[in-house]
């Protein structure tokens, strides 16, 4: 199986403490893979030093064939890497629609003179990406609130907002930092499904994720993460019955 | 009186191009540029020389913008790092730095003499009525042109991805935008803005000397795209036109006040311009005209995707 995201031997140091001690795993193209670990293990660290948030001290990553260690966000985003927040963010004053087109790709309207003339290409890219953003948003059910500013949104559409406006970026790999935390239950598992829907349209996920009953719906393979390096990987069922594993989780037997 | 009025309006047009100088770094990338008067000053002297030095008017306007647009790359990229109140504080340094060379550096700008007989434009032709209103003309189509060019940035992608930088930059860099390559844009046609508006006001008054460029220039401007609304270019124009006329106004209200001595009259105007500010901020914290979401196009009838 080809790999979306190789990580290789990556290092960050914040402050003399090793957050990431050499970090090695890859995400197979197409798979949903799940990333977990106790509080501390450098989850999000790591989605951080990925997605160019932090530069890394050591190792590489590559998504697929191209070289993209250190590389700043929107080069990254621009290479097919797009991730969220584990709180979600957005721009206060921009509503729900604004932010599904902000993400949309390569906007000749983007640049200042096309802007400015509104070009042919500038307005026909611009109409595309209006038709997605309305897919997407229809998809995920945010089409009645598409002219809401994002802060009057409730916490489980604000993850949704998230969700859509990476889908906008025509992602080849989504990091996804625990989209599904403080969701109820209901909205969570309606989370999930989009993301089961998406993953098998072929969009490649890494998910970080807390919940245990989801990660073992969801994912595979499951990679653990702890003290800033990979403990184990595997399919779900492998990696919880690995020792190390519950060490990890529980604390070391006395 | 007639006069008078044609004076007040075109102020008014120089000031609401500083006004949409301001909405574009304030409103758009949500920079605080403190430094206004001194590109407003840049402007201002770069024509004035321009044309003391036998260029045509016109030429003196052009090469007010472009050195305004330089002189604005400059400041940017020696604040890259900064952001907030420290960009502000530096901005404002920097009017100062420009008001101390105009004041000091008597071989280019004559110093606190400032330099006279500036190039009025078909003054010759005209006679002084007819020029006045002329340029009140001129000052009023390039308002126009400015805030219609301003207003198609604001509603293009280019606007909504200016937008994002202003509200959250680091996310915006997640949404792929290239912030650095937006902020120098930016910076640089808000102080090419504000250098025209210089340049204008130094040919209608055909005369500049640094005493023109106190920061108090500066904050009126920040009061009049307050008022007006901070994001959008209508209101930054309408802001700009009712803190003039304000102004002015406030001559003659304090004129029946009986028993005042004019330095008492003097402050009693920036009294009420004080409590002017307090009453919209209070009043309408988010302007007067303030930034709209412009709604999303209805989607075509084909429910695909």
């Amino acid at each position: 199986m080809t790999a979306a995201l190789i990580i290789a031997e990556l290092k960050l140091d914040f402050y003399g403490v090793h957050v990431l001690r050499g970090v090695d795993f890859t995400v197979p193209a197409g798979s949903f893979t799940g990333l977990i670990g106790p509080n501390g293990a450098g989850k999000s660290t790591l989605f951080n030093a990925v997605s160019g948030l932090y530069r890394p001290k050591g190792g590489s990553v590559r998504l697929g064939a191209v070289e993209t260690t250190g590389l700043p966000p929107e080069k990254l985003v621009a290479a097919g890497l797009v991730r969220s927040f584990q709180l979600a963010r957005g721009f206060p004053k921009l509503s729900v629609f604004q932010h599904l087109m902000l993400y949309g790709a390569s906007q000749p309207g983007e640049s200042l003179l096309p802007a400015l003339w509104r070009s042919h290409t500038a307005r026909r890219r611009e109409a595309e990406l209006a038709e997605r953003a309305h897919g997407i948003a229809r998809r995920l059910r945010l089409d009645h609130v598409l002219d809401n500013p994002v802060t009057a949104l409730s916490g489980g559409q604000k993850k949704l907002v998230e969700i859509g406006r990476a889908l906008m970026a025509d992602p080849k790999i989504l990091l996804l930092d625990e989209p599904m935390a403080g969701v109820n239950p209901t909205l969570a598992d309606e989370i999930a499904g989009h993301l089961t829907a998406l993953n098998r349209d072929g969009l490649t996920i890494c998910l970080i994720e807390h919940d245990m009953a989801l990660i073992k719906r969801l994912c595979a393979p499951v990679i653990v993460m702890a003290e800033g390096k990979v403990l184990t990987q595997g399919s779900f069922d492998e990696v919880a019955a690995d020792a190390r594993v519950q060490e990890a989780y529980l604390g070391r037997r006395h | 009186m007639l006069s008078y009025v044609i004076f007040t309006l075109t102020l008014c047009g120089i000031y609401a191009l500083l006004a949409l100088s301001l909405n574009l770094i304030w409103g758009g990338v949500g920079l605080v540029n403190l430094g206004l008067a001194g590109f407003f000053a840049v402007g201002a002297y770069a024509s004035a020389i321009a044309t003391g030095a036998g260029a045509p008017v016109l030429i003196g306007w052009s090469a007010a913008l472009v050195v305004g647009a330089v002189v604005g790359l400059v400041v940017t990229f020696a604040t890259l790092r900064l952001r907030d109140d420290y960009l502000a504080i530096v901005t404002l340094g920097f009017a100062e730095v420009i008001r101390l060379i105009a004041l000091n550096e008597r071989w280019l700008t004559r110093g606190s003499d400032g330099i006279s007989g500036i190039k009025a434009p078909l003054k010759a032709e005209l006679g002084l009525q007819g020029f006045s209103y002329v340029y009140l003309a001129i000052v009023t189509l390039t308002v126009l042109g400015v805030w219609a060019l301003l207003r198609r940035l604001d509603l293009s992608p280019y606007g909504r991805a200016m937008k994002a930088i202003r509200e959250d930059q680091q996310l915006a860099a997640f949404a792929g935008k290239a912030v650095l390559r937006f902020k120098l844009q930016a910076f640089a046609l808000s102080a090419a803005i504000a250098a025209l508006s210089g340049a204008l006001y130094a040919h209608f008054q055909s005369y500049v000397s640094p005493d023109h460029f106190q920061p108090l220039i500066t904050i009126y401007i920040f009061l009049a795209v307050t008022a007006g609304g901070v994001g959008r270019p209508s209101g930054a124009v309408f802001g700009a036109y009712l803190v003039v006329i304000f102004l002015e106004a406030t001559r003659f209200a304090t004129e029946w006040l009986p028993g005042l001595q004019p330095v008492q009259v003097a402050a009693l105007r920036e009294i009420m311009i004080g409590v002017a500010l307090i009453l919209v901020l209070h009043l309408r914290p988010q302007g007067i005209w303030p930034e709209r979401i412009p709604k999303a196009p209805a989607p075509s009838t084909s429910p695909t995707a």
